[in-house]
């Protein structure tokens, strides 16, 4: 049993609803001209959450977007109220929900690190004595005396982040700061986690979706999915059940985005399927001709969310003559692709191109989207079956 | 006491102090220049009301010194102005730290006055200068002076407070606060001598609080003729205590209302 002090953050049977009214009644005017009683939508945010964070600890927290994260983040930090239960903190507390508040691009970079490590709940007193570290930290010497609007946006990242790792707190709560930045810059993040993991004193509260950080850092995670904990235990069981959740409606859907598509309709495009197995990617769809066509070009393009074409494919590179169409006639195109690709969610474009390539039949941008989730850990772009073999030496 | 106890944490203080300095740079940009810009409106306000009431309609003439006794009329009305304007924007304006950290909310307000303050003291030197030119001469009563201001400044948080708090929730507040503002200009006795409104008249138009600061400031400092609010009701007690009960009340009310809403800030904006 730990004692009192041991505990850094215990939630009790924490509950928050969110009223959202149907109509929102932002004037007196509106108010006094509706006098019924405005009715509202419940959303339920997060049910009956009980968790004990220890000190010292690096405390993950993973879930869908919208799952409740941020809003168990918030409570916490006593942003929001709770609609039931309790919170309590022992020792003080700062949440990055966001780096920089406050940050005004009229004041110098100077000005602004006293105004943003006040809003931190840093005195002036410490932040004179960290002025020259934070700076150091930041390698902006030369712009310190600059207004913040002519920084970069990268320098603005930088100047933030190193008043926020100065600001004295026990109990850091950190939602994603991380998803900005550069690699030096998230390689930089990641060697202040390790330096406050070696820290008896600090505890952590770290929200992620990157399962690499996730299972790096945290000495222990829970999954909230719709509201509620469904999981909770080490970071590897735990991101293990994270994936598995992406996997049960991993269900491609098809026909569905019909947003960008083009071309001169002589011959279109449906039934686009996405077929994800073990070993296999299967891709197919239907051509329609409406004139007299001939030897048209297929064509796949997938790309992931960052818009990198991780794969892109067709019948004429591949060299193959499709022949005649005509009008009236269908064709069912299909491809098998080696499912080498790391977890995530993928995009579909498919095309029919005319014989020279320089005109479309029909391009449908994005017109599925699947998702990949396998167990085994990957940080590149492909999961090869990849053999490693040792030879030790004396 | 808790929340006195808070307000004196060293780290609210420091969050106090570079509101109201990063302010203060904004609005001057570090310039001298800056701040007579922003002394150019009340001044020719003060211009062209001078004229008017002196040229015109001669309404000033028969109050001895009178255009120092105008301009800090003026000057006490604009920090008022000023103090509830801002600081009804104050919560809303600072949104990212209402929605992103958790920092006492209040300190926010207080900024706004403080920084509305800032502005009046550098104003009241220009009143000081006006005194000087005049010939205004210097009154043992003018050191009751800060008992009064403190009084305004009170006056200006409570209303401060409670617009802050109501504009999260209704946005429209602003319009109906800019139309009560006109019409308190012209039912506070800033333009003109008490002495020229009838007496029934007189004792509604004491009842205001800014009617009872600005004629005992410019009885103590300016002209010790001005009719004060003491005089109309011919009573110390109703005369001063009165306003001062609206203001306590007001106050009152307006802290427990900003503290009950101020939990539910974040979820609003």
């Amino acid at each position: 049993m730990a004692s009192q002090n041991d505990i850094a953050v215990s939630v009790e049977n924490l509950s928050k609803a969110f009223k959202l009214p149907h109509e929102r009644k932002n004037s007196l005017k509106e108010w006094a001209i509706h006098f019924k009683r405005p009715t509202y939508e419940r959303l339920q945010a997060l049910s009956n959450i009980n968790i004990e964070v220890k000190r010292g600890e690096f405390f993950g927290v993973v879930g869908r977007n919208g799952s409740g994260k941020s809003t168990l983040l918030k409570i916490i930090a006593g942003i929001y109220q709770p609609t039931h239960g309790r919170v309590q903190v022992n020792g003080t507390l700062t949440p990055f929900i966001e780096l920089g508040i406050g940050f005004n691009p009229e004041l110098t970079g100077r000005e602004n690190v006293f105004l943003n490590g006040a809003i931190l709940g840093l005195t002036r007193k410490e932040i004179k004595s960290k002025y020259d570290e934070i700076v150091a930290f930041t390698e902006l010497e030369k712009f310190m005396d600059q207004k913040l609007k002519n920084y970069s946006s990268g320098m603005q990242v930088r100047l933030a982040f190193s008043i926020a790792i100065q600001a004295h707190n026990d109990i850091l709560l950190i939602d994603e700061v991380l998803a900005v930045g550069d690699a030096a810059f998230q390689r930089k993040c990641y060697e202040i986690f390790k330096t406050i993991k070696t820290q008896v004193d600090k505890t952590v509260i770290f929200i992620s979706h990157d399962m690499g950080a996730i299972r790096d850092f945290c000495d222990r995670v829970i999954l909230i999915e719709n509201s509620k904990i469904i999981s909770e235990g080490s970071a590897d069981k735990v991101a293990n059940d994270y994936i598995e959740l992406f996997n049960k409606d991993a269900l491609p859907q098809s026909d569905k985005q019909d947003k960008s598509r083009w071309g001169d309709s002589k011959a279109t495009i449906s039934s686009v399927r996405a077929t994800i197995n073990k070993t296999t990617i299967d891709v197919s769809y239907t051509v329609e001709a409406h004139g007299d066509i001939t030897n048209p070009i297929f064509g796949i393009i997938i790309k992931d969310l960052n818009n990198l074409h991780v794969i892109d494919s067709n019948t004429k590179w591949k060299k193959l003559d499709t022949g005649e169409l005509v009008s009236g006639q269908k064709i069912k195109v299909s491809w098998a692709i080696p499912n080498v690709l790391k977890s995530g969610r993928y995009r579909l474009t498919v095309a029919a191109a005319h014989e020279d390539g320089f005109g479309f039949y029909d391009w449908r941008e994005n017109a599925a989207t699947f998702d990949i989730t396998r167990s085994e850990v990957a940080a590149g772009l492909l999961v090869l079956d990849d053999k490693i073999t040792f030879k030790r030496y004396k | 006491m808790n929340t006195i106890k808070q307000f004196f944490k060293p780290s609210n203080r420091s969050l106090l102090r570079e509101l109201v300095s990063s302010d203060f740079k904004l609005r001057y940009q570090g310039s001298v220049l800056g701040y007579l810009w922003s002394l150019l409106r009340p001044l020719m306000l003060f211009g062209v009301l001078y004229i008017v009431f002196t040229k015109v309609i001669k309404l000033g003439n028969d109050v001895p010194y009178y255009p120092s006794y105008l301009l800090l009329g003026l000057v006490l009305w604009t920090f008022f102005v000023e103090a509830t304007t801002s600081g009804m924007n104050a919560i809303t304006g600072r949104g990212d730290m209402v929605r992103k950290v958790s920092v006492p909310k209040y300190i926010i307000v207080l900024s706004t006055t403080a920084s509305a303050f800032v502005n009046f003291c550098l104003n009241l030197l220009v009143v000081a200068l006006f005194m000087t030119i005049g010939h205004v001469p210097f009154r043992e009563n003018l050191l009751m002076a800060p008992l009064f201001i403190a009084e305004l400044v009170v006056l200006a948080l409570a209303v401060s407070f409670l617009l802050s708090a109501l504009f999260v929730k209704f946005r429209d507040i602003s319009h109906i606060w800019d139309v009560i503002l006109q019409a308190l200009f012209y039912a506070t006795p800033i333009l003109y001598p008490m002495t020229i409104v009838p007496h029934h008249i007189a004792k509604i138009i004491s009842l205001n609080p800014l009617a009872q600061i600005i004629q005992d400031m410019r009885s103590i400092a300016i002209t010790p003729g001005t009719t004060t609010t003491k005089q109309v009701f011919d009573s110390q007690l109703i005369g001063r205590g009165l306003p001062l009960l609206i203001i306590i009340v007001l106050g009152t009310l307006s802290v427990w209302y900003f503290r009950r809403s101020s939990k539910n800030f974040a979820e609003e904006l």
